[in-house]
């Protein structure tokens, strides 16, 4: 596969995975509202990762469609961080995960607002008015549980202290982003990760939250080596595909 | 085709167009929320450009339908249907007859221009009473492109469409 496709379906893979994860809270959020908020999200990533899995299928020599890029492929051909395959335990967790996502992602979706391939700029643009609204909503709730009683607080610091081993993966290279690298077509994510610190030390300050130091960090989803949670979430993701081939509907 | 004849195909286009009501709010047509960018002749077929509103909005897949149907009902079967999302679709793109009819059935139109803001911003006022006393119940509503709203005068929740 060559580097820019694989490129792309990391694009796509993140938030489709991540917009599946926030479609189990459906019909579980702790109140109305929230159900709500979470779904709303998770339906702007699924409309995200759609744009650039369309996007992907018109290259010239993909034989394939949306649905088959995202429901047909296996766990190691799929490219997204592994953060965002991560479990959504309580509210607060989810919250803390979407908060970090979001932090990183509105940066590069500000970088990618600006590339030089017209229908990866469009799509950004596009997305990037709604990953703002994302990062708003994830940013206060952080605040609000991290300052709030003491058994939210208690929630958010766990999930910052299990999750942030996930985060150095943000930054680092894969193999096709460096092939990609002297082109311009990937960005250099480790150019991100100065204002993405910035970002996320300013809300956890604010929320009373401390950041892990010294984490061990995990890597591999970007280069399709993930967790033991992926194989859940495409269990769930691609049982009707797997079980009535090319269904619509 | 000859021009006049171009003239006038895309004029009925155009008419039947406003007669397509957006799914998820009815009394709304596609035309003014801004959503018809481009009626034009392309081959031996015409073309219909449409821009999304949210990328993940569920009304995106229903609407080419609604429109391919209606217009093949009205004897104009031969149309293409695009989703053109460069530029983005913007609530500065719904009409003023638009922003009225989402007052008029009970949702706050935009307030102000997108372009000019960060966010959202809040509804100018309470389209039940008219009170300018609204406070945000959730940054989410029923649709992607809604806040959700209660007016502490006469305490009815509504809806608010973002600026977006």
């Amino acid at each position: 596969m060559e580097a820019k496709v694989k490129y792309l379906l990391h694009l796509a893979d993140n938030p489709l995975i991540l917009g599946q994860r926030l479609a189990q809270w459906c019909g579980h959020g702790p109140v109305l509202e929230q159900d709500i908020a979470l779904t709303n999200t998770s339906l702007d990533l699924i409309g995200q990762a759609r744009l650039l899995f369309q996007y992907i299928a018109s290259l010239p020599g993909q034989d394939t469609n949306e649905d088959k890029l995202a429901m047909t492929r296996y766990e190691n051909q799929y490219f997204n961080l592994l953060l965002t395959e991560q479990p959504n335990h309580n509210f607060g967790h989810t919250i803390a995960r979407q908060f970090l996502y979001d932090a990183f992602n509105l940066i590069q979706y500000q970088a990618l607002s600006e590339h030089a391939d017209e229908k990866l700029k469009g799509i950004a643009i596009k997305t990037l008015k709604e990953i703002k609204y994302h990062y708003r909503y994830s940013s206060e709730w952080v605040i609000r549980l991290g300052d709030g009683t003491e058994k939210s607080h208690q929630f958010m610091q766990e999930a910052f202290d299990e999750l942030w081993r996930y985060t150095g993966e943000l930054f680092k290279m894969a193999s096709y982003e460096n092939e990609l690298k002297e082109e311009e077509y990937a960005l250099d994510v480790a150019l991100l990760e100065p204002e993405w610190k910035n970002r996320v030390s300013s809300i956890a300050t604010r929320a009373g939250l401390i950041i892990p130091a010294n984490e061990v960090m995990l890597f591999g989803g970007k280069e399709g080596k993930h967790t033991e949670q992926m194989g859940y979430i495409l269990t769930e993701l691609q049982y009707m595909q797997r079980t009535y081939p090319e269904m619509n509907w | 085709m000859e021009k006049t004849q171009v003239h006038i195909i895309r004029k009925k286009i155009a008419g039947l167009l406003h007669d397509v009501a957006d799914p998820e709010i009815p009394i709304i047509s596609i035309v003014d929320l801004g959503m018809v960018i481009d009626i034009r002749p392309e081959n031996s077929h015409w073309r219909v450009d449409l821009a999304p509103t949210y990328s993940g909005c569920p009304a995106i897949d229903v609407i080419p339908i609604l429109v391919k149907t209606h217009l093949a009902e009205a004897g104009l079967d031969d149309i293409q249907i695009e989703m053109e999302i460069s530029p983005p679709w913007s609530t500065d793109w719904i009409s003023d007859l638009g922003n009225q009819k989402l007052l008029d059935y009970g949702i706050a139109p935009p307030n102000g221009r997108a372009a000019d803001q960060e966010y959202e911003g809040k509804p100018r006022r309470c389209p039940q009473c008219g009170s300018v006393e609204t406070e945000l119940i959730s940054n989410y509503g029923a649709t992607p492109c809604k806040a959700s709203y209660k007016c502490l005068s006469c305490l009815e929740p509504f809806e608010y469409f973002k600026c977006f």
